[in-house]
């Protein structure tokens, strides 16, 4: 392991990539991720790397790029946010379809309209259905350990799916914080080169994305669903391995917290785990049960490992940093629809943290405290409760 | 833990400040943390922004911004008019203003308040006006947070060169300045 150090979170992420050897790296600059690409470019231009970069046009190209350098058989890697994940939304299906492990950075920016760079899950959340794995990340030294996970789970012969590694904007990719990582011979160690199933060749010649009917396209789907499953058993196995040569470990598909005996569990993903878990142990201090199943990886979702992580739960609270607008918190739903038929665990979603909205233990509390009441009262809402909504908003906040 | 909040404007060097403290803090043995707000579309010149510190002897976990500081950094006293900066400060907390004096809505608010004109230290000792080297020189040694050693070494990792040397001189004339000329409010 390198000796600890403070480290800047959007360069933390791109020695992690630099360390990952990508043959091709795709660049599109956008809040908050601009940082990310700019020192893989750096990195580029003073001999520290020997990956080439694209410049593209547009995220729709940076993330074509990334595919198309994929399908000619090398590791790819881009990052984008916001806009950018909205405007590429077909090239991720379209990854995934063909089974390219790319690895890219979501730095987690809200959507528009209004405007706004602040970060929540809207974008990430917007393409989980397209076959993606998500990984969501708490702090600076996650996140560099993710990407390396990553791109060993993504190019697995037994997965072979694009990956996808969110971090909060600003709140982690403008971060500076000591954090301890590997080193380049170690990670070497630890992921092996990518040796792609089947790749471009023009001496054996084979299309990609080619035409199909209702004769085969489910099929190529149903490869996809299952592909999804057994990514979570190599996730699980990746990050023990992680742990155990480096000696540093952020959880599995799950990371519970104090969540063992906890009747009170709060689910959540992302940076707020991080203020959970020290509110987490002021209210247990206080004699509350209340623990915290932090979602590392979304897609696939891990509801097995998150209700076996809190075999007492009563409730799970969970936070969405995000909304199905006509629908409900994406994790509260997804919870919701596996525990379907068993009478406890309830499940209470909250929405909060919506457009950067500050999420300070004071929110973390008023969660349990409101969860309380929801129980005692023995009235579970069935729709999303929103946290620290305002009832008046002026145009300055 | 001690936390931190730094009011400023882009081009401030606002959110460098708040890295070098912790880089400073982790220099001598603390766990540390910094990010930045960038409010009304952020990353541009003039704009007011906010960034953030955190000293602890345990690693850090929390990540909502600083609300109830212990310290408030202000990089320009013209900001005392717009924004409340002393907004949750703890009782008894310090605010470390840029400027020659106290902005008179500062005095008498139950802080203890330090007026260091980094400014002008700035545009004397590196040529650029920009207060944010100096205010963390003021800062260590009104504080004694942080030790100015481990503050020169944190500006020696961040910067190099002719950059490096004159922020050097720049933490160094505000440090040594910083008891002289605060003029303490009540």
């Amino acid at each position: 392991m390198r000796p600890a150090r403070v480290m800047y979170g959007s360069h933390a992420v791109a020695e992690a990539v630099a360390a990952c050897r990508p043959g091709v790296i795709a660049t599109y600059q956008i809040s908050p991720q601009t940082h990310i690409v700019e020192r893989l470019t750096y990195l580029r231009a003073s001999g520290q790397l020997n990956s080439e970069i694209v410049r593209a046009e547009s995220e729709h190209s940076a993330f074509s790029v990334a595919l198309g350098a994929s399908l000619a058989g090398v590791r790819a890697y881009t990052a984008s946010a916001s806009q950018g994940v909205l405007l590429a939304t077909e090239v991720f299906y379209t990854m995934a379809g063909m089974r390219l492990p790319v690895v890219m950075t979501i730095t987690n920016r809200t959507v528009s309209t209004p405007l706004s760079i602040q970060p929540d899950h809207q974008d990430s959340m917007a393409i989980r259905d397209a076959g993606l794995i998500q990984f969501y990340v708490e702090s600076l030294e996650e996140a560099y350990a993710t990407h390396i996970q990553a791109f060993r789970v993504a190019e697995d012969p037994d997965v072979l799916l694009p990956a996808m590694v969110c971090m909060d904007g600003w709140i982690l990719t403008h971060c500076y914080e000591p954090i301890q990582v590997p080193t380049a011979e170690e990670v070497d160690s630890y992921l092996p080169p990518f040796r792609p199933v089947q790749s471009l060749d023009p001496d054996r010649p084979l299309s990609w994305g080619a035409f199909v009917d209702d004769d085969s396209y489910m099929e190529y789907r149903w490869s996809v669903v299952e592909a999804m499953e057994r990514a979570k058993a190599k996730i699980r196995e990746v990050s023990r391995d992680y742990a155990a040569r480096f000696g540093r470990s952020y959880g599995e598909l799950v990371e519970p917290y104090c969540a063992e005996d906890a009747e009170i569990v709060l689910v959540a993903m992302g940076s707020v785990a991080g203020t959970m878990k020290e509110t987490v142990d002021a209210l247990i201090a206080r004699g509350r049960k209340v623990g915290l199943v932090r979602i590392r990886c979304f897609r696939p979702f891990p509801w097995e490992d998150i209700v076996s992580s809190a075999p007492r739960a009563k409730v799970f609270a969970v936070l969405d940093r995000s909304v199905s607008l006509g629908g409900q918190g994406q994790i509260a739903a997804d919870l919701r629809g596996y525990l379907h038929g068993q009478k406890s665990p309830a499940v209470i979603g909250f929405i909060g943290g919506i457009g950067g909205r500050d999420i300070s233990p004071k929110a973390v509390e008023d969660m349990v405290a409101l969860t309380e009441r929801f129980l005692d009262e023995g009235k579970i809402p069935p729709a999303p409760v929103p946290l620290g909504l305002k009832t008046e908003v002026s145009s300055n906040g | 833990m001690k936390e931190i909040r730094i009011h400023g404007r882009g081009g401030q060097g606002s959110v460098v400040l708040a890295e070098l403290i912790a880089m400073a803090a982790w220099n001598q043995g603390k766990f540390s943390q910094a990010f930045p707000y960038l409010g009304g579309g952020g990353e541009r010149r003039g704009a007011p922004v906010q960034s953030f510190a955190r000293i602890s002897d345990k690693p850090i976990r929390l990540r909502c911004r600083v609300q109830t500081p212990d310290y408030v950094i202000v990089q320009d006293p013209a900001l005392v008019e717009l924004v409340d900066v002393t907004r949750g400060l703890k009782p008894n907390g310090l605010v470390l203003v840029n400027g020659a004096v106290v902005p008179a809505k500062l005095l008498n608010a139950g802080f203890r308040v330090y007026a260091v004109p980094a400014s002008e230290m700035a545009l004397k000792e590196t040529g650029r006006g920009i207060p944010n080297t100096p205010m963390l020189g003021a800062f260590a040694r009104v504080t004694g947070e942080l030790s100015l050693d481990s503050v020169l070494a944190a500006v020696g990792q961040k910067f190099s060169g002719e950059i490096r040397r004159i922020n050097e001189i720049a933490v160094t004339v505000g440090y040594n300045s910083a008891p002289g000329l605060g003029r303490e409010g009540e």
